[in-house]
Formats: C-alpha cells, structure tokens, sequence
C-alpha cells in the first residue's frame, strides 16, 4: 500500500527524530565506555609522570594569565556594581561579602570552567581530532600503545588536578580586583572591605566552589576527549567536533552548576541540623 | 602464519567483507589489489586489531586476533608493524622522536629493557639510514615532503624489528622515481628482518615489484590469488585491464574514450 505524501513526510520525520534520539543514547554510552576505558588503563597502568607533567603545565601553567584577566575584571565588574546598587541604601560596606561570595561559590568556578573549556578544552578536541583523522592514533595503537592510558588519563589526572587550583586563583583575583575598585575608586576602608569576609564566607563555601571545580574539570576533560577520539570527516569534521565540544561541555557545565548548588545546599542545611 | 577465515563487515550501509578467506604464509610478502572502497585497508586495521569484523576470525600464529581485547591484544601487536598511507607521524614530534617512539616507551623488544640515551640514538641513526634519511632526525613532519614521510613512518615501524609488516598504499601520491624507492624499501626491509608482508596498493607496477603472491579483492572477497604470473593470466575485468595497464600505451586508453564519447 503506498503512502500519501504529507504521511510519508510525517513518518519521515518521525523516523528521523527516533533515529536522532538513537545516535544521542549511543554517543552517551560511548562517552561512559570511554571513562570506564580510561578509568581501567589508569588503574591497570598508570601513565607516565613525563606525560602528566606535560599536561600539567599546558592545562594549569598556560592557563593562568586568561584565568587572572577574567578572575580579576569580574571582581572589578561586581565590586562596582554592588556598591552603585547598595550604596544609596546604606549597604555598600556588603561589597566586600558580595564580591567574595559570588566569587567562591559560583563565578569563580563557573567563569573559570568556560576560561579553560574555550582554551583547553578546544585544543585539546582538536588535537586529538586531528590525531584520529590522520591515522595517528591507529598508529599508536599498531605499537601496542593503549591510546587511553597514553592521550586520555594524562589529559583527565591533570585537568581535575588543576582545575581547583585555577578556580582559586580566579577567585583571589576576584576578590583583589573588587578590592582595587572599591578602595581606590569608591574610598572604601580596607578593613570595611575584608573585615566582615571571615563572618560570612564558611568553610562550606569554599568547599562548594572546589567540588563544582572538581566536577566542572571532569566534565571538559571527558568531553573533550571523548569529542576528540570520536572525531570523522576530514579538516571539516575536526572543526565541527571542536565546536561541538565547547557547546556540550557549556551546557553541562551550567545545568551541573545548577544541580550541584542545590545539592550542596541541601547537604549544608543537613548538616546544619546535626551540629 | 596469519589465516583469515569467513570474515564480515559492514560500515552503515554498506558490506564492505563478505566472507574473506586467505592464507598468509609466513615470510612472504603479499599483495592486495582492488578498487577503492573494497575493503583493502579495513582488511590491515583487522589483521593489527585496530577494527573488529562483525563475523568470521583472524590467527596470526597462535592468536586469535578477533577474540583478544585490551592487555592481550596488545601483547599480540608487538609482533606486528603498520605503515599507513599518510605515514600517521606524531606531529608534535620530530623525525628522531617519532623514530624512537616504540623503543622508548617499550624498551627492548625482546628482554623489555630500557634504552640508554646512547643506544636510542644508534638505533635511530641506523633506521633512518636504512631508508635514506641520515641526518633529518631533527626535522619535524610538517618539513618533510610526502615520500620522506612514508620513508619515516617505514623508520619508526623497522626500528622494532617486527615479524608483520603491513603496508597501506606506500607508494600513493609519490612520484614514479620516489615510488621505486619506496618499492626497493619494502624489498630491503623484507629480506633484512625476514618478515612476512602484506602489501595494499592500487599500484600494480609496485604490486609486481614486491610481492611474491598477489590477490584481488572484489565483492567483499579474494577472487583471483598467486603468484604474479598466475595472477595476470586470470580471466576478471579488473585483472584484464591491470594486463592491459602494464602492455598499452595509456594514450590508447585516451583514444578508446573518445571513439566511445563520439
């Protein structure tokens, strides 16, 4: 029995978004296969400390100065903007706390995350996209080199190593710039800037910020890697990865920011309870 | 010996392996003919185990290739070296580098002993020598042209001394004189580290310059193998043409068009 047309392009249509939902459910079994892959080399063979050294520097040391400007003029952006909204209601001495806060638990990570996602997290899709299109990582594994243990674990150990120690170089860049505005531009006090810091800003703040760090890093390393290694189609196809990567790495960045601030404020208001 | 038996793939929609059968035997180098998109290449990733066929099975010598994963596959790949048709160097290293690479994260081959800085570079002097390139092993891939690449990427695989060598298209994109050079390559290389060769190439003039059998790979099968006199007298379109190749004078072939196009 044939089809009339506007049916046929409906169950084109259908068939298309069944098999688009497909493709979508694969990729997301092949990105738990690789960490799983990755995560099995790693503990079977761990990779050199030459390879994670390099890694090291290329994700952490090359990323600071991008890390200091964007840390730094946040600061700067929130300091002014706190004091011209509080100051008229009395409440510009809260700069200092604003500023410190949305640095710690949120911007800093957060900003930082998308700093190195854009810088090396791009790169590294791009390397590893090349490397798959012009044979070289079948070539690793022609010399019995588990490309896992080899390009991936180094990359992973030293993005969620460094990761942290870049969010809290943003956020002290933060909380310094904000602290330029406000006492050199808006005569604050410096005390009345840092004083009222150690009441308001906790411990769990703090923790908030390096688990979302820990978590973001994990993210743009896996992603990065798994859009890499997954790479087809040639110059063209090594861009449309790159792009691709940057654009999921965004997302899943912003929608586990938001579900790890509720969790941790539940874990916080639960462990309130206790103490 | 490597024994292929009733292996399948498909990519999407296309099979690409029907159910190819072949014997390999043990230091002899054989080639691989046919047209592109048959399967020649997909045939040397699953012989090193870089691809897995969806049926059928592939020993090479005592292991079963299809069946190994992980640690074990990896184990059996050391007997086995590939040279790819870009070469495949590492471009963020130099040609020394690149040359060393197996050395030096695997160590000797045979006791798995590291090398000294000293040794390393012997090793890499004499490779590079073999295949003409003394003197380059601080030149990065992208200063080589495309027959220096291949004559690399032919360093990093003898350096280790495998006991299968697997060549994908070596002499594609070079010119007729680096081509003989190549050709001579495989040939030398053969005959010093005593190993078996498989050979893919489209190039009949370097398919009968080194193999010691030839095959011909249509519909997803061998369907025509020997040795090169055999191979030529078989009765197939493609091996027809291959006889008409290496007799006529290609203008001929020109001239057939026209009259056609008329």
């Amino acid at each position: 029995m044939e089809l009339s047309p506007p049916i046929k392009q409906k169950t084109q249509i259908f068939l298309e978004a069944v098999e688009k939902k497909g493709s979508f459910l694969v990729a997301i079994g092949e990105y738990m296969q690789l960490i799983i892959a990755v995560a099995l080399a790693t503990i079977r063979c761990p990779p050199s400390f030459r390879l994670i050294r390099n890694q090291l520097y290329d994700i952490g040391v090359s990323s600071l100065p991008v890390v200091a400007i964007t840390g730094f003029s946040t600061g700067l952006v929130l300091a002014a903007q706190s004091f011209y909204q509080l100051s008229d209601k009395g409440l510009a001495s809260v700069t200092g706390i604003m500023v410190a806060k949305a640095m710690i638990t949120e911007l800093g990570p957060v900003l930082t995350a998308f700093m190195v996602t854009g810088r090396v997290g791009a790169a590294m899709c791009a390397e590893l996209g090349t490397m798959r299109v012009t044979e070289q990582i079948d070539a690793l594994q022609t010399m019995a080199i588990n490309p896992h243990r080899y390009l991936i674990a180094p990359r992973f150990i030293a993005g969620t190593f460094m990761m942290p120690l870049l969010t809290v170089f943003s956020i002290v860049m933060g909380i310094f710039g904000g602290y330029l505005i406000s006492v050199f531009f808006f005569s604050m006090s410096p005390s009345a800037y840092f004083d009222p810091m150690p009441e308001h800003i906790t411990l769990f703040d703090l923790f908030t910020g390096i688990a979302k760090s820990y978590v973001f890093g994990a993210f743009i390393m896996t992603i990065s890697c798994y859009k890499g290694l997954s790479t087809s189609g040639g110059a063209a196809g090594v861009g449309r990865a790159t792009t691709n990567c940057v654009v999921v790495a965004y997302c899943c960045i912003l929608l586990s920011n938001f579900f790890l601030t509720i969790a941790l404020n539940v874990i916080r208001d639960k462990i309130s309870l206790f103490l | 010996m490597i024994k292929i038996r009733n292996l399948w793939k498909k990519y999407d929609k296309t099979q690409v392996m029907e159910g190819l059968d072949l014997d390999i035997q043990t230091g002899e180098t054989i080639v691989i003919l046919g047209r592109s998109g048959v399967g020649k290449s997909v045939l040397l990733k699953h012989i090193i185990g870089i691809s897995k066929p969806d049926a059928g099975s592939i020993h090479v010598n005592d292991d079963c290739i299809t069946d190994l994963s992980g640690a074990e596959l990896y184990q059996a790949v050391h007997q086995m070296g590939m040279l790819f048709q870009g070469a495949a160097l590492f471009d963020s290293m130099n040609v020394e580098e690149n040359t060393a690479f197996y050395l030096t994260e695997h160590g000797d081959p045979k006791t798995g002993k590291p090398y000294s800085k000293k040794e390393l570079d012997e090793l890499v002097a004499h490779a590079l020598e073999m295949v003409g390139l003394a003197g380059t092993q601080k030149k990065m891939p992208s200063e080589l042209s495309g027959g220096m690449r291949k004559r690399a990427g032919l360093a990093r695989l003898i350096v280790y001394r495998p006991s299968i060598l697997l060549y994908d298209e070596p002499t594609t994109g070079l010119d007729p004189i680096t081509a003989l050079h190549i050709n001579e390559l495989i040939v030398k290389t053969q005959k010093e580290l005593k190993a078996t060769s498989i050979v893919v190439t489209h190039d009949i003039f370097s398919a009968l310059y080194v193999g010691d059998r030839l095959a011909l790979i249509d519909g997803g099968k061998i369907v025509c193998i020997g040795d090169p006199d055999t191979f030529l007298k078989f009765d197939h379109p493609i091996i027809e043409f291959l006889r008409k190749t290496l007799l006529q004078d290609p203008r001929s072939f020109r001239k057939e068009a026209d009259g056609k196009s008329k």
